[in-house]
């Protein structure tokens, strides 16, 4: 229960720590963080505009998108203490990330098809590319989650972050590189720099932001709520891997917000002073990150056997 | 039982009308002879699930007939995909009982019974005769079901080409079945426990799983199939790829269950073509221009997907795991019956696009879903089934699979470990590159403007041939909301098929998918609330239409929508490697001024095509070169009788003959 309130209450600041780092960057003095939300409240109060080329489809799938995404956080686990009944996930069980990332991949099904719907042809590129990265994205969280297992021994997301310790100093090396890994994959996931520029203002260079061309209002607040809820499971999930097992609650919570807020403002940082890539380079920086996955995954057993050794 | 005699005779009373009767008869009294077929066998196989008889034995014409759990289950799943694919026939083949002679029709719907006939036939004997003989039965009658639009010559061609490689696949069953027997003095297949508890085990069954897996399609004995499918008629292509090609899968399974040596070697190597199977099926499938036959490599994916499952259960027997074995196995054989739900679902609602545009060129399409509402929300369960998407039945068959291949990863060794992770990554790549392809098919087909066809008299199909879509359909939602209903007796099934003993451990299953469960209908009714507020919410504001947003020009032409080909462009750039794209055009040249009229086109070219009519092609050239010495010259052939008299005298004064 903790992790999905938590989860939501990330949420609230994390857009906005993301957009002041960045106004900061470029020397200016920036809005309110609390200015993207406020933001949803304007469009949430406003009517509607749909193109005739759209269909049922395109009504109903950010609806799907908020609540496939909302049905995800509820596998979520806050680094489980066993001694406090709540902060284990809401509903955990063995292979409940396969869960996880198939409902991810459900939301985004129907916001491909969704921009296909439109019949616009800038939509059809957006649509075309976020399902490509995100099919050349899948197997790298899965390597990373096979070598969870492989570490911990168990397959339900609490049990993996409960039992995961960091206290070999060859495992901190791993620690580096996961993390290094699900930032990434949380950016690409996102719809962020490297691979997408939410700032580009030309639509042959958007992914994220053209399949939204023709939504507006109600379901244009929906989506943008998925978005901000998707970047806040990610950073819990990161938080998850950092926090050490057995640290007292406070500390918990202390690290979790810390993780969250430095992950947001990183994520600032990088987007302030990077260039995106080259569309055609992305298909390969997505695939590296698969294998580097995999040297994680092989240097793990290869840890397993020396230490059953 | 004597029964059995009279109620095999009573088909051929039925018979009759197909043959004589008018088109309404004709096709009410097939419809009437599938269900009785379906009800005679289906009796057997609900008693072995209810009452957990462990077989059912009768004996047709002196030859026996056994019925256990993997018979009876794969004969359930027969009668239903044929009694959906029947039903939809009527309105599918309305355009061709005017074109068509009677006799044509009669003898399709005669080749359909026949096939269903053969396939239980299959299902139920354990004589080695008595099931080639049902095998070829069944390679006819489908020979005969693909050879319906015979008239084109491409539909002949294929048709042949399946029966020589069903032929092909033949000769590698009957030496297996004649090495066992010859060994054992006995055709049932019951002996081959004892040939394998003291011969080598591989060869026999690598012959074995080289003829079982043509039928089934599996990469690169697959060739057959991505041409027959297209060329077939709708409701055949759904049943052959839905039943017929898992007869395969029967077959495999059943010569694994008498395996006694060597299971981790065999699981290793039907993981490695299982999933070499499923990728190159899918992405092969993503760069088709014909929605069947983009259906069609994808049953070659599902099939890998399957023999993923079913190498990961030989694994898991090899490992002496009974948790992954069981998982594997029930994985594989629930995947079995998703396939044949989601995959004749798709192929019944492609068929009825088909039959109403006339096309098939998934480029013409577009906006189908305001002329075809209805046919396009089975079409879009089918492919969220297929792409393995919560909460419908796909999931559940992958998720046993991923979880089996997870437990597996823990267990293992070093070896073992890579092996699974294979088996993840590969599964992962096949779900991902499925939802590329139907978010392309559905998204080009189905939604935005129609790009080159006209569509002001397309209407929606008849409702009889919305029912068995809908009866489909029913059963997909139901196994994604309630899979403990369906995996529990698949478990027993395996259980007793493997001698697999329960242990406490598959008690997390119950627990994953009750858990799943609750998170499927937390997505459903919170996806309904959040709707109905929408709703309500849209209701109270202003809400207007206007053309989509195309920076600032309003009249965007329907031509410039994206269309399936640039949509897998992208992909099969990368891909390239793997894949073989022809492109068809005339270059412009340098004097041409005012250039002509182009065309310019592409198609994908199987991989594996060469193996098509290589053979045939070898032999054909060799025997041209050989056509040299025929000159028709007495002189010559008097010559050739003179040195062939040599060569005996020479070889017999050598001693060697």
């Amino acid at each position: 229960m903790i992790s999905f309130l938590l989860i939501l209450l990330t949420a609230l600041f994390f857009p906005g720590i993301i957009s002041r780092t960045k106004s900061i960057a470029s020397g200016r003095k920036g809005p309110s963080i609390f200015q993207p939300w406020k933001n949803i409240f304007v469009l949430l109060k406003k009517g509607s505009k749909f193109s005739d080329t759209t269909s049922i489809v395109f009504q109903i799938t950010p609806v799907i998108y908020l609540t496939t995404i909302v049905c995800a956080m509820l596998l979520l686990p806050f680094e489980a203490n066993r001694t406090i009944t709540g902060s284990i996930s809401i509903i955990g069980f063995d292979g409940d990330f396969i869960l996880f990332a198939y409902l991810l991949a459900l939301g985004r099904f129907f916001f491909i098809i969704a921009a296909l719907d439109t019949g616009s042809s800038f939509e059809g590129m957006g649509a075309n590319r976020e399902a490509l990265y995100s099919m050349l994205l899948e197997p790298a969280f899965f390597i990373i989650i096979s070598s969870f297992a492989l570490v911990s021994g168990n397959i339900s997301m609490q049990s993996i972050f409960s039992c995961i310790e960091f206290a070999n100093t060859y495992y901190y090396i791993i620690g580096i590189i996961i993390i290094y890994l699900f930032v990434q994959i949380a950016m690409i996931e996102n719809s962020r720099l490297p691979v997408d520029d939410p700032k580009t203002h030309l639509e042959l260079t958007m992914i994220h932001e053209v399949m939204l061309l023709d939504s507006c209002g109600f379901d244009l607040a929906l989506i943008q709520i998925g978005t901000y809820l998707k970047f806040a499971i990610f950073g819990t999930i990161i938080a998850n891997i950092i926090i050490p097992v057995n640290t007292p609650i406070l500390l918990q919570f202390a690290i979790f917000f810390a993780t969250q807020i430095l992950f947001a403002a990183v994520i600032g940082f990088l987007e302030s002073f990077r260039a995106r890539k080259k569309m055609v380079k992305n298909p390969q920086f997505i695939l590296s990150l698969s294998s580097i996955a995999l040297v994680v995954f092989v240097l793990c057993l290869l840890l397993l056997n020396q230490m059953l050794k | 039982m004597e029964i059995t005699y009279t109620l095999l005779f009573l088909p051929i009373i039925f018979c009759i009308p197909i043959f004589f009767g008018n088109a309404k008869i004709r096709y009410y009294s097939s419809l009437l002879l599938t269900l009785y077929i379906s009800i005679i066998s289906s009796i057997p196989a609900f008693d072995i699930f209810l009452n957990h008889t462990n077989t059912f034995t009768a004996s047709i014409y002196s030859t026996e007939i056994t019925i256990d759990g993997l018979s009876a289950f794969f004969i359930l799943v027969t009668n239903f995909t044929m009694l959906t694919g029947m039903l939809f026939s009527n309105g599918y083949l309305e355009p061709y009982i005017k074109r068509k002679k009677p006799a044509v029709i009669a003898l399709h719907y005669g080749s359909y019974i026949l096939l269903h006939l053969s396939m239980l036939l299959v299902l139920v004997f354990r004589n080695g005769f008595a099931f080639l003989v049902a095998w070829e039965l069944m390679a006819v009658a489908s020979f005969l079901l693909i050879l319906f639009e015979g008239e084109i010559l491409k539909t002949l061609k294929t048709a042949v080409n399946y029966l020589i490689q069903m032929h092909i696949g033949f000769v590698f069953l009957l030496m297996a079945i004649l090495i066992f027997s010859n060994s054992t003095g006995n055709m049932s297949f019951d002996s081959l426990a004892d040939y394998f508890k003291y011969n080598e085990n591989i060869g026999l069954f690598a012959l074995f799983f080289i003829g079982f897996s043509v039928k089934a399609g599996v990469i690169p004995l697959h060739t057959w199939l991505p041409e027959a499918h297209p060329a077939a008629p709708s409701h055949v292509s759904g049943t052959m790829s839905g039943v017929m090609i898992k007869m395969g899968i029967y077959g495999i399974i059943r010569i694994l269950s008498y395996i006694q040596y060597d299971l981790y070697n065999i699981g290793m190597f039907i993981l490695i073509i299982a999933a070499v199977s499923g990728l190159l099926g899918v992405i092969m499938a993503i760069v088709q221009h014909d929605v069947k036959k983009l259906l069609a490599y994808h049953s070659i994916e599902n099939i890998g997907i399957i023999c993923i499952g079913i190498g990961l259960g030989t694994l898991g027997l090899g490992m002496n795991n009974p948790l992954v074995a069981m998982l594997g196995f029930s994985g594989a054989l629930l995947h079995v019956l998703n396939h044949s739900l989601f995959k004749s679902l798709l192929f019944f609602s492609a068929g009825s696009v088909y039959k109403q545009y006339h096309t098939r060129s998934i480029d013409s399409f577009g906006g189908v879903i305001k002329k075809m509402p209805r046919t396009t929300f089975f079409f879009l369960i089918g492919a969220i089934a297929i792409c393995g998407l919560p909460p419908l039945n796909g999931f559940i068959s992958e998720m046993l699979i991923y979880i089996g291949l997870f437990k597996g990863l823990l267990g293992g060794t070093f070896d073992n470990s890579i092996l699974m992770l294979f088996g993840i990554i590969s599964l992962v790549l096949i779900g991902g590159l499925a939802i590329f392809c139907f978010t392309k098919v559905f998204g080009v087909v189905f939604l935005g403007n129609p790009r080159k066809v006209k569509d002001e008299n397309v209407k929606e199909v008849s409702n009889s041939m919305l029912f068995p879509m809908l009866l489909i359909s029913i059963f997909i939602v139901l196994i994604g909301l309630f899979p403990m209903l369906f995996i529990q007796p698949i478990t027993n099934i395996v259980g007793g098929l493997f001698k697999i003993s329960y242990d406490s451990s598959f008690l997390a299953i119950t627990d994953t998918f009750s858990k799943v469960n609750i998170v499927s209908f937390v997505l459903i009714a919170t996806t309904l609330l959040l709707f109905l507020l929408r709703s309500k919410i849209l209701k109270k504001r202003e809400v207007s239409y206007g053309p989509t947003w195309g920076c600032g020009s309003l009249n965007a032409s329907a031509k410039q929508q994206y269309t399936g080909n640039s949509f897998a462009n992208s992909f099969s750039e990368i891909a390239s490697p793997i894949l073989k794209i022809e492109k068809e055009n005339i270059p412009i040249r340098e004097e041409e001024i005012a250039p002509s009229m182009r065309r310019y086109s592409t198609h994908q070219v199987d991989v594996f095509g060469f193996l098509n009519f290589r053979i045939a092609d070898f032999i054909m050239t060799l025997l041209k070169k050989l056509a040299r010495l025929q000159t028709g010259k007495i002189q010559h052939y008097i010559l050739y009788t003179f040195i062939f008299i040599l060569i005996i005298f020479a070889l017999m004064y050598l001693n060697l003959i």
